[in-house]
């Protein structure tokens, strides 16, 4: 079980000779399969970088990277599609939905990349609509939906194809507090419900209270690491 | 896989038609500019060609035109009899002499009356612009020599003047005179500018000089046509000629003509030439169109980058592989490209049958011309829509979703 993500003396170095930026300072941590973790920590402190790297979207400079036993810096670019494909689905802050495109074919796209026939497709991506509460606007295009309505797409969309780790960078960042709000319980519940490992960033303490544990970042190095009492 | 890619690139054009259409029209400009250019630029020469192959294939015409020398010694002068004989015994490799008198008169028969042009001919005429009768018989010995006023008219004459009566035999007042129609030409058709050639009456030279434009000099005959030889160099026989009209006149070494000689030859190869160079003119403007519309397909592709690299970057974050990703874009830019290709052949199809029909230019169309500037503008419109996708699929998807 805890051998889940194991990470190694992360370091990452954005540009390169005068201009290179230290980002990551050597970062070890370990999730255990099941947790929900808040990546929490000032603004430039590493956390987003942390979370690309987590997530298969970019690579560390130096160190070592197991995810469920598999040593993700050995794939090459196809083997890391594969992996994020069918392991890991992702939150952004920006939602990032495709444009004049519905719901229901947002929430479906990770599922047709699957290969997966239409008719299932469609019930997957219905249920996950569902799951957040949206199933009455898989009509609606991404610019006829609220940011909190958009941000339960995004939801939908990174839990379709059942992800053992799912990502979320600031998921609450553009949205008021009670829409924050419904999406930390959506993500809660699919953190206890269905044993999703979840690695959430956020800056704000309220947000950080649904997760099961907290790593504080500062100046790309971990500062604290704190059970949440509940 | 390669059918999700179709279903997401069809899907993905379908979602901004606006851009699809702005791309396509690069294409549609460049094939349609490129078609519409070339064809019209063949039917051109196909019409200019036509129009000099009609006046004959090696044929010389001596005439005297005023401005040939409007000062000076020697003025320009019509010609005799006299010099045509000389002309006629003395060069080498002719075939027929005509020396021609023209004029225009009024022809009537009965109530009706058209203006027409007269022409006053030899035997030679008929030989050296090939024109032989449809009806009733050319002139007779008889007729040339004491100058009978018959005549042979036109097409059009027949048709405008006589309408359905029976043309051989009837009497037509022309000028001052009354003429007896012995035959019909065949139809020669638009001329070269243009101008109706069967719209002529034919009489025997004599009679012209006679009754239709009386003159008491002896230079009565205002041009002389000479058919050669196919294989007679023209060059030398114009020499040759020159050199008997010279002698015969009493030019003097250093001074100019008192005529000029024209060769058909030598202005269709003026011609020809010209016409090549026009070809390479077309040729490069429709260069320009190729250019400017790929220009076109190059602005549009390049102004959406930064939106469709955001694009690639979410597909690649959610699962999809590079080669999906650009499977989809290079099926969505050939759809596009074909499309617009195929518009624009048909507008370019469209826009020549319209313009040559307005500008009365024969209408071609260049199939092998229509494929390649479709080939051409597929392929600039395919480049451009894919090297863009494969860079950005070349991207960490991170870099990819944050592109600016
Ligand atoms: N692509 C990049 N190129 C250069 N520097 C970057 C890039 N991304 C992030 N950084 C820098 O790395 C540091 C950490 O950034 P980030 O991980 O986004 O922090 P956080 O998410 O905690 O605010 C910041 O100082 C930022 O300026
Ligand atoms: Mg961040």
């Amino acid at each position: 079980m805890s051998d889940f993500i194991k990470l190694r003396n992360i370091v990452k170095v954005y540009g390169s000779g005068q201009n290179s930026f230290l980002a990551l300072k050597g970062i070890d941590l370990d999730i255990n399969a099941g947790e929900f973790v808040a990546l929490m920590g000032p603004s430039g402190s590493g956390k987003s970088t942390m979370a690309n790297i987590l997530g298969c979207l970019d690579k560390a400079t130096k160190g070592s990277y197991l995810f469920n036993g598999v040593d993700v810096f050995a794939l090459n670019r196809n083997e890391t599609a594969l992996l994020r494909r069918n392991y890991i689905g992702f939150i952004f802050q920006g939602f990032n939905l495709l444009a004049r495109t519905t719901a229901l074919e947002n929430v479906e796209l990770p599922l047709l990349y699957r290969g997966m026939p239409k008719k299932e497709r469609r019930k997957k991506a219905r249920e996950a609509l569902d799951m957040v509460g949206l199933l009455e606007w898989e009509k609606h295009t991404s610019a006829q939906l609220s940011g909190g309505q958009q941000q339960r797409v995004a939801i939908a969309r990174a839990i379709a194809s059942n992800p053992l780790f799912l990502l979320a960078d600031e998921p609450t960042g553009n949205l008021d507090t009670k829409r924050s709000i419904e999406i930390m319980e959506i993500l809660s519940n699919l953190n206890k419900d269905l044993g999703i490992t979840i690695l959430m960033v956020t800056h704000e303490p309220d947000m950080a209270k649904y997760a099961t544990r907290e790593v504080h970042f500062r100046d790309g190095e971990v500062n604290k690491v704190e059970a949440v009492i509940k | 896989m390669i059918f999700n890619a179709i279903f997401l690139a069809l899907r993905q054009i379908s979602r901004n038609y606006l851009r699809a259409f702005l791309t396509m029209l690069g294409v549609i400009i460049g094939v349609g500019a490129v078609i519409i250019m070339i064809n019209l630029g063949n039917g051109t020469q196909a019409m200019i060609k036509e129009a000099i192959e009609s006046l004959g294939s090696n044929l010389l015409m001596i005439h005297a035109p005023p401005h040939l020398n409007p000062s000076g010694t020697s003025k320009s002068r019509n010609f005799t009899m006299q010099e045509v004989e000389n002309i006629a015994e003395r060069t080498a490799g002719v075939k027929a002499v005509a020396p021609v008198s023209m004029s225009t008169a009024v022809a009537k028969y009965t109530n009706k009356n058209v203006q027409t042009s007269i022409t006053g001919v030899t035997d030679g005429y008929f030989t050296a612009v090939d024109w032989d009768v449809s009806m009733g018989r050319k002139f007779e010995n008889r007729e040339y020599v004491a100058g009978v006023n018959s005549c042979v008219i036109g097409e059009s004459v027949k048709k405008n003047l006589l309408g359905e009566a029976e043309p051989l035999g009837a009497r037509l007042k022309v000028g001052s005179i009354v003429c007896d129609v012995v035959g019909v030409l065949v139809s020669k058709g638009q001329g070269g500018r243009g101008n109706d050639q069967d719209d002529v009456i034919l009489m025997p030279l004599k009679a012209f000089q006679r009754s239709i434009k009386p003159s008491d000099s002896i230079y009565n005959i205002q041009m002389i046509m000479i058919s050669l030889e196919e294989e007679t160099d023209y060059k030398i026989a114009s020499e040759q000629i020159s050199t008997i009209l010279r002698h015969l006149r009493n030019i003097p070494e250093k001074a100019p003509n008192t005529f000029e000689i024209q060769s058909t030859k030598e202005i269709q190869q003026t011609v020809e030439k010209s016409i090549g160079s026009m070809t390479i003119f077309i040729g490069a403007v429709a260069g320009v169109s190729l250019l400017v519309g790929g220009i076109g397909i190059m602005n549009i592709m390049l102004v959406s980058v930064t939106e469709r690299t955001r694009e690639i970057g979410t597909r690649l974050a959610i699962g999809a592989l590079e080669k999906e990703v650009l499977l989809q874009f290079l099926v969505e830019s050939a759809t596009i490209s074909a499309v617009g290709g195929f518009i624009g052949i048909i507008f370019g199809f469209l826009m020549t049958l319209l313009l040559s029909s307005k500008l009365n230019i024969p209408f071609t169309f260049d199939m092998q011309i229509a494929v390649t500037s479709f080939l051409f503008s597929g392929f600039i419109g395919i480049i451009f829509g894919y090297l863009p996708a494969r860079k950005a699929s070349r991207l960490n998807p991170i870099d990819a979703l944050h592109h600016e």
